[in-house]
């Protein structure tokens, strides 16, 4: 299942980020300020849940990154967004995360 | 003229000046009291608001208190001055009444809240990085103790969760990533105390092996019971300060992990002990519930379904409701439980996420607020009625002066 999901983060690599509307990239940033932010930090300098910032981002694997967003830690309190999100979603939050472009 | 009276004239001058600015000065100052005042966290922009409670408005806007996500007060005995932990690593102590930043410092790299001594003069901040307490003199924030949280053989520290003050000079906190209570018993530290004075007379007990991750605490009302939430195992674990002989022990055991049906988007707070009679209301983890348990036997009496996962669950001050606020995605809720009949009596929709309640000191009024309507909301706990709305830039925490008065918050 997760070696599927994988496969199929990797193959959807062409979506952009013109498939999320400016209203919903609003949404989507006020909730992993505000959201996500009361584990990782308002600023991702971290917190309960590890840093989210550019520096500490470097070198992590993207797809591993998307991979706990939607699926969640098994060991942490991280929770699973794939109710929430879609996967264009989350790799747009993972590519902002990763730029630093959080404001 | 000589350069003689020329002083003397500049100096008399001078003296009628300052003796009518004295006077225009003290006519401005009206006396009052600081019992009705509180502090609304802004969290976005590092600024807090005073609020009065009794004519319901906003005295003043305090900023410049760093990253305010997560952050949370506690005031001086005599109500006057705020204490406020910031994610940051600030500590800043505001006053009540003239609305001014004292001091502030950054005592850390990421912390995650703080206590006041059962005496008031003593401020304890739990740091995530790096894991420890530092404790401050609430007087001038001067460093009395530094404890960090080490762990294991490694010499790793551990972040630290759920500290509040206990009865006799205690502060009692959980260490998230080692599982293990710490009581410090700073009874023997006295007005003069400093940080070169005061290690050898801070007694520190340490409870290992009370589960896996613990992730917040709350302690009774009465000082007596702390109760330890656990992300990584099912139960709660509890450490009874009259019986500390007894260890830290299991209460709940199928509380959480094990029993857990979805994910859970925000962790819920232990931040009060929800008490009517004799019975506890806890925040179900992973489940849209409220579970009511039994004070004297620990035991689950009842589960109350719920809009959504609970975040806090509180006890009006006289006990006969309990209102409750959910977890992202449903955090636009407001449910009111009755303690008598167990059941939801009312649902409120007071705004976009609703980030915490505060009651009024005797618990007439609830004020809420609604972090993404940018919304402090007061409604009348017994009508429903919404009595006033103030405008406020992504609030969070509400917190007024009658908590200097309680253990634990």
């Amino acid at each position: 299942m997760r070696l599927l999901l994988i496969i199929y983060l990797c193959s959807c690599y062409s979506l952009t980020s013109a498939a999320i509307s400016q209203q919903r990239q609003q949404a989507l940033l006020n909730m992993l300020r505000h959201d996500c932010g009361s584990c990782h930090g308002l600023t991702m300098a971290g917190g309960l849940g590890p840093a989210l910032t550019k520096a500490s981002l470097q070198g992590k694997s993207v797809t591993q990154l998307q991979y706990i967003i939607l699926q969640g830690s098994r060991y942490q309190p991280m929770p699973a967004f794939k109710q929430i999100l879609t996967i264009e979603e989350v790799k747009w939050i993972v590519n902002r995360l990763r730029s630093g472009e959080i404001e | 003229m000589n350069k003689k009276s020329v002083d003397v004239k500049l100096c008399t001058g001078l003296c009628v000046i300052l003796l009518l600015l004295t006077m225009l000065l003290s006519g401005c100052v009206t006396i009052r009291g600081s019992g009705d005042l509180g502090v609304v966290i802004e969290r976005a922009s590092g600024s807090v608001h005073i609020i009065n409670t009794s004519n319901r408005h906003s005295i003043s806007q305090v900023s410049g208190l760093g990253d305010l996500s997560h952050a949370s007060v506690v005031f001086s005995r005599d109500q006057r001055f705020a204490f406020i932990f910031a994610r940051d690593g600030g500590l800043s102590k505001l006053d009540l009444l003239t609305g001014k930043l004292i001091k502030r410092i950054v005592q850390s790299g990421n912390s995650i809240g703080g206590a006041i001594s059962q005496d008031g003069r003593l401020i304890a901040v739990a740091n995530y990085k790096p894991g420890g307490v530092k404790v401050f003199r609430s007087d001038d924030l001067s460093l009395v103790a530094d404890i960090p949280a080490y762990y294991g053989t490694a010499n790793k520290r551990s972040k630290v969760v759920g500290l509040v003050d206990a009865p006799a000079q205690k502060f009692v906190f959980s260490l998230y990533d080692a599982g293990q209570v710490w009581v410090a018993d700073f009874s023997q530290i006295d007005d003069k105390a400093s940080l070169q004075n005061s290690s050898e007379r801070i007694k520190i007990t340490k409870y290992p092996g009370i589960g896996s991750l613990p992730y917040d605490a709350l302690i009774s009302n009465d000082g007596r019971y702390y109760i330890v939430g656990l992300y990584g195992e099912s139960g709660l674990a509890l450490l009874d300060l009259w019986h500390p002989e007894l260890g830290v022990r299991r209460i709940l055991k199928n509380y959480g992990a094990g029993k857990r049906k979805l994910p859970v988007f925000k962790m819920p707070h232990l931040e009060a002990w929800a008490m009517a009679g004799s019975s506890a209301f806890l925040p179900a983890l992973g489940r849209h519930e409220v579970l009511v348990v039994s004070q004297n036997n620990w035991k689950l009496k009842k589960r109350i379904a719920t809009h959504g996962q609970p975040v806090f669950v509180m006890a009006r001050p006289d006990g006969r409701f309990v209102w409750v606020n959910y977890a992202f995605p449903n955090n636009d809720v407001v449910e009111v439980i009755d303690t008598v009949s167990l059941k939801v009596v009312k649902s409120l929709k007071p705004g976009k996420a609703i980030m915490h309640m505060e009651f009024s000191p005797r618990g007439e009024h609830i004020w809420i607020s609604a972090r993404d309507d940018n919304q402090v909301s007061v409604y009348d706990t017994n009508t429903y009625q919404l009595i006033a709305k103030l405008a406020m830039q992504k609030p969070s925490g509400i917190f007024l002066t009658a908590r200097a008065h309680r253990t634990g918050l």
